[in-house]
């Protein structure tokens, strides 16, 4: 078995789907929290396949996307230090913040290098004892724990030249602000595999008991998203509201204990600010106080000019899961994925992109 | 950006491995499940097998969506 063809048979999902069709009666919105849960359920045209009882609405589950315009400057303002190298994940560079991006300064001569570890940040900084390595720390609980390992071990290595911006979020507390603002009502709730994978299931549980909204973890190939969707109509249908998990191969109740332990040691929560969201908090993580040394923010002045929003563009309405990509005017026409306006089209598992690129009837 | 890969583990040299994924072999860190072995299959996220691929719990879930398969066409 290699965890991955198995969870897309054909004949597997027809099964759930007539599964799905019988035991849904009662009208309901699930909101797929995830970003890769929603390039999943448009990859493989899920929506069309369900009943009319069942609405899916996207959520704010996409780091790119909820990383705010003030925040994504200073990565930008960083970048044009002279001796500064940043190191980040690829789908950063496109972002467009107030003035500019991270691509386009690039080609205005910033060292701008895109990682796909912490691991290549940690030896880039090897490879450049002269300069300043700083990396983006943009990721929820599931990159969070990979970002304190890099700390550690540059602390192990006496590497001095390496920095985190960190921009981390948590998933459990926008959730519940979200559902606080009233805004939107949802019968159930598909949460993050990935992120479960290391908080476990057990953060989800006040949704289920103070909000009485199913909850059901899932994995990210189809037929994960459809036995997730049938235990969320089975809650439903019963009038339930617990936590499950449909994604057992890869979380446990308890999530991964070391990595929680690690990602303590180093960060601890703060206030953070969500596009779209705004402020939210002990939705973030800062570095604790033993480990300011690595801390981009307190290492280098920087003071970006002030924010400016792109007009017209719904981004923050998307991630809140009150419009879709179909609302908004720029859509497809001034917003493409060669062309972004908003962080929801650039980034690969943003709502626009995933309508953009699979959305057909949803498309608009 | 929460994508994770299951990735199967050839060898384990310190706190890294080789893990094939999809024929290619890449080195991964086990900081964050040092209990893996080889032939383990682990989630890998940026370059961090972030947990063990549970074989059992899998086999188990493919047995009931065959059960739920099954069912419906018993009764179809």
């Amino acid at each position: 078995m290699r965890f991955i063809t198995e969870f897309r048979r054909s004949e597997l999902a027809k099964g759930l789907i007539s599964h799905i069709h019988r035991r849904s009666k009662t009208q309901a919105r699930f909101m797929e929290f995830c970003g890769g849960h929603t390039v999943t359920i448009f990859r493989y045209g899920i929506r069309q396949v369900l009943p009319k009882t069942i609405d899916m609405v996207s959520g704010p589950g996409c780091p790119i996307c909820v990383t705010a315009t003030s925040d994504l400057d200073k990565a930008i303002a960083l970048a044009q230090i002279p001796g500064v190298i940043i190191a980040t994940f690829g789908d950063m560079l496109k972002v467009p913040g107030s003035h500019s991006s991270l691509q386009e300064v690039k080609a205005d001569g910033a060292e701008v290098h895109t990682v796909y570890s912490t691991m290549d940040a940690l030896k880039l900084a090897e490879e450049n004892l002269t300069k300043s390595v700083v990396f983006l720390g943009i990721g929820f609980e599931t990159t969070a724990p990979t970002i304190a390992a890099s700390v550690l071990q540059a602390q192990d290595k006496k590497i001095t030249n390496y920095y985190v911006l960190s921009l981390h979020k948590l998933c459990p507390p926008v959730i519940k602000a979200i559902l606080d603002s009233g805004e939107v009502k949802l019968d159930g709730l598909i949460c993050p595999g990935h992120v479960s994978a290391i908080i476990g299931s057990n953060p989800w549980e006040f949704i289920a008991r103070d909000y009485g909204i199913p909850c059901v973890v899932s994995g990210f190939e189809p037929l994960d998203i459809l036995q997730c969707v049938d235990m969320l109509v089975a809650q439903v249908e019963n009038g339930e509201s617990k936590v499950e998990i449909a994604y057992r191969r890869g979380v446990r109740p308890e999530g991964n204990q070391l990595a929680l332990r690690l990602m303590e040691q180093v960060f601890e929560p703060c206030s953070a600010k969500w596009r779209g969201v705004g402020e939210v908090p002990n939705s973030g993580l800062k570095l604790r106080q033993e480990y300011q040394p690595f801390d981009a923010e307190l290492a280098f002045d920087v003071t970006p000019s002030p924010t400016y929003e792109p007009k017209g563009c719904i981004c923050g309405d998307i991630l809140r899961g009150v419009k879709t990509p179909a609302d908004c005017q720029l859509f497809g026409k001034a917003c493409t994925p060669q062309y972004p306006v908003g962080p929801c089209m650039v980034s690969s598992e943003g709502a626009c992109s995933a309508y953009y690129l699979y959305g057909g009837d949803f498309g608009g | 950006m929460c994508l994770a890969i299951p990735a199967l583990i050839k060898l384990i040299e310190d706190k890294e491995a080789d893990v094939e994924i999809g024929g290619i072999t890449r080195r991964v860190s086990l900081w964050l499940t040092p209990e893996a072995k080889v032939g383990d299959y682990v989630l890998v996220h940026t370059g961090y097998a972030i947990n063990i691929v549970d074989q059992e719990e899998a086999e188990e879930t493919l047995r009931l969506l065959e059960e739920i398969a099954g069912l419906i066409e018993e009764e179809g």
